[in-house]
């Protein structure tokens, strides 16, 4: 593990597993085991690891899309394997802000809509993003401090974006609200260096602002300087390809 | 009701947008597919009215022995022919029988450019009655008064563009081209009856003397040769007829109608049949009512493929909206947002199909109503849908409703599977 010192303000962890065991459905389901693994509040957080070594289901495992068959999942003081799924999908809603690699925006649509989309499943996020105006003048304000107009592009639909236009796109959705975890998965990855590291910039400024902790997934350890933290996942895990041994 | 239940439909609005053409085609197909049903329902309905509305107020018609469909086919809605005449002998006897309220003689066989002639007297016009017991109106002239007195039809008028005064001549037999013609006796509009919506629009009636008159100098069907009466001479002549071909009878009493049926059905003198009108035409259901269930089923089997095509569809979509669905999870929308979001877009093509499909009915029985009276006699109403109908509509929408779980379950499923990216 690759780590810079904790400060003295990060002792509290946003995120605690310990012994996490899942797999994936099937007969040659993927199987993920995490022995230990915590996030403190506040912390920049990157998961390196290469393709096939399990990030995807890490991050499945952490939003609590998929529920782990053993061990504890601990999120902002919430034992997110004691909740049901549905309680799973509010809480994921209210306090998850999630980057996708590639595509991550609805096609049909427009900038605003695909930037308040997750303000239509989380009622007290949404609430939060309204707390000084109307939603939709945060969201407007979001994609300025990360760089686009929301006036040029309120006729645009997010699939005439380029794909860096959608990637702050996806970054000002996964902002809105002010989730406590913005989890991001290889966001960076169809950029450019000096491209990859202002967009780095820009989501980190907005994430300190709003009091979000980060943890995003590469196989870029080259971006790791931007960090407070470089997890290798296989210093964390363990995976396996079909039945365990 | 959440805030995730009221982006359903919006997203699901969204989503169809974006396949705008395979969406327009999907809701295109149901429509024609319940135009279909509908039109089927209407035509059904259409006829059965029609066919119920053409008689009203006759308590027997009376004719040579024979099924009581036949007789009823064949007196009132000219079709087909009768077996047999009813002599003079036997109409009298049974109009002076003290049930009898009226009677009116109808004779038939012959025909003017297709159109059916029809010899009665004139206490037709005021006897028959039909739809809810409306009388038989003149739009121009009035009854026979002369012997070579005609009065026709609105769609005769219409038709051939006759107006009262004008000469027409009857073919024998019937057809709509004939080469044998009564062209030595023309006969003479007198009057024109306003339009009816029954078989009496397309018929040329005349008096049961002038069925004799141009018939006298006649035998087997054709004129005599070496004897030609002229019109003046048969002026002079007793043309009281010998036969008719039925008779519309009203009855003082309706009790009356059971006991002087059975006494036609079982007159010594000839062998008679007695029909109530209303017995006759629930016989009659009774027989195309298989037909009818034919079609209905044809029908229903077009909606059925258009619905299984808005699955395929649906189906065929779902593999490149994997991510779409793995992105709404992202967001907090459960699984089952996911299921309601594909079945919801199938209500909504199912309803737009269904919402098109009767603005296509209405504007096809605007546009069509009118050559379909005049082709084939049916009256269609256009009025708005019956309960019935209300009811296959909102059958239909729930069937493509249902239809859409079954592309929302395998989007359940696979948005189970995915989690966060989509696992091929």
């Amino acid at each position: 593990m690759i780590a810079k010192p904790l400060t003295e303000a990060s002792c509290a962890d946003v995120v605690r597993m310990e012994g996490v065991r899942f797999r994936w459905p099937g007969a040659r389901g993927f199987s993920l085991s995490v022995d230990s693994f915590a996030l403190p509040v506040g912390q920049r957080v990157l998961l390196v690891g290469p393709s096939g070594s399990g990030k995807s289901t890490f991050l499945s495992l952490l939003c609590g899309i998929v529920a782990p068959t053993a061990g504890t999942l601990d999120v902002l003081g919430t034992d997110m394997t004691k909740l049901s799924n549905s309680a799973r999908d509010r809480f994921r809603a209210e306090h998850f802000g999630i980057i996708f690699q590639m595509f991550n925006l609805l096609p049909y649509g427009s900038v605003i809509d695909n930037v308040m989309l997750p303000l239509s499943f989380a009622e007290a996020r949404a609430k939060r993003a309204s707390r000084n105006g109307p939603a939709v003048l945060e969201a407007a304000r979001l994609l300025k401090s990360l760089g686009l107009d929301a006036a040029d592009l309120a006729g645009h639909s997010a699939a005439a974006l380029s794909v860096g236009q959608q990637q702050r796109v996806a970054a000002a959705r996964a902002l809105i609200g002010a989730p406590e975890l913005i989890v991001a998965d290889e966001p960076t990855s169809s950029l450019d260096g000096n491209r990859q590291l202002a967009f780095l910039d820009l989501l980190f400024a907005e994430a300190e602002a709003a009091g979000s902790s980060v943890i995003m997934v590469s196989h870029d350890e080259a971006l790791g300087s931007r960090f407070d933290r470089v997890v290798r996942l296989d210093e964390i895990a363990t995976s396996q390809r079909g039945i365990p041994a | 009701m959440s805030v995730s239940r009221l982006i359903v439909p919006r997203l699901a609005m969204q989503s169809l947008r974006n396949r705008a053409l395979t969406a327009f085609l999907t809701v295109l197909a149901i429509a024609f597919s319940v135009t279909l049903l509908l039109g089927v329902e209407k035509v059904r309905t259409g006829a059965r009215q029609s066919f119920a509305d053409t008689i009203s107020g006759t308590d027997l018609i009376v004719g040579a022995r024979s099924g009581s469909i036949q007789l009823l086919l064949y007196s009132i809605f000219r079709i087909g022919n009768a077996t047999n005449n009813v002599t003079w002998k036997s109409y009298d006897d049974i109009a002076k029988r003290p049930e009898v309220a009226w009677m009116v003689p109808l004779s038939l066989g012959d025909s003017h450019h297709g159109f059916r002639v029809l010899g009665t007297t004139p206490e037709y016009f005021e006897r028959y009655k039909y739809r809810h017991g409306q009388t038989l109106k003149f739009a121009a002239g009035g009854p026979f008064k002369d012997l070579f007195d005609a009065v026709i039809g609105a769609d005769v008028a219409k038709a051939l563009g006759y107006k009262v005064g004008d000469p027409i001549v009857v073919a024998h037999g019937l057809g709509s081209v004939s080469f044998v013609e009564h062209a030595d006796k023309p006969l003479r509009v007198s009057g024109i009856l306003e339009k009816t919506g029954t078989p009496v629009d397309r018929t040329v009636h005349v008096s049961l003397e002038a069925i004799e008159a141009i018939h006298v100098d006649w035998q087997n069907g054709m004129p005599q040769p070496g004897q030609n009466i002229s019109a003046d001479d048969v002026r002079k002549m007793d043309l009281k007829p010998k036969a008719i071909t039925a008779a519309l009878v009203g009855l003082k009493s309706k009790l009356a109608t059971f006991k002087l049926q059975r006494a036609i059905n079982e007159y010594r003198e000839e062998p008679l049949s007695a029909v109530m009108p209303g017995a006759a035409l629930q016989e009659l259901w009774g027989l195309v009512g298989t037909a009818e269930t034919a079609l209905a089923v044809v029908s229903v089997m077009v909606v059925a493929t258009a619905l299984l095509g808005m699955v395929t569809m649906i189906l065929t979509t779902l593999n490149e909206r994997r991510r779409e669905m793995a992105i709404l999870r992202s967001v907090g929308a459960r699984p089952s947002t996911v299921l309601g979001l594909l079945a919801t877009e199938a209500g909504l093509l199912t309803l737009a199909g269904v919402a098109l499909g009767v603005v296509l009915l209405y504007a096809a029985l605007f546009a069509l109503r009118p050559w379909v009276d005049a082709t084939y006699g049916l009256n269609l109403d256009i009025d708005a849908p019956t309960s019935r109908e209300w009811l296959m509509l909102a059958g239909i929408v729930v069937a493509g409703f249902l239809a859409g779980l079954l592309p929302a379950m395998r989007a359940y499923r696979l948005s189970l599977a995915d989690g966060m990216t989509v696992r091929t």
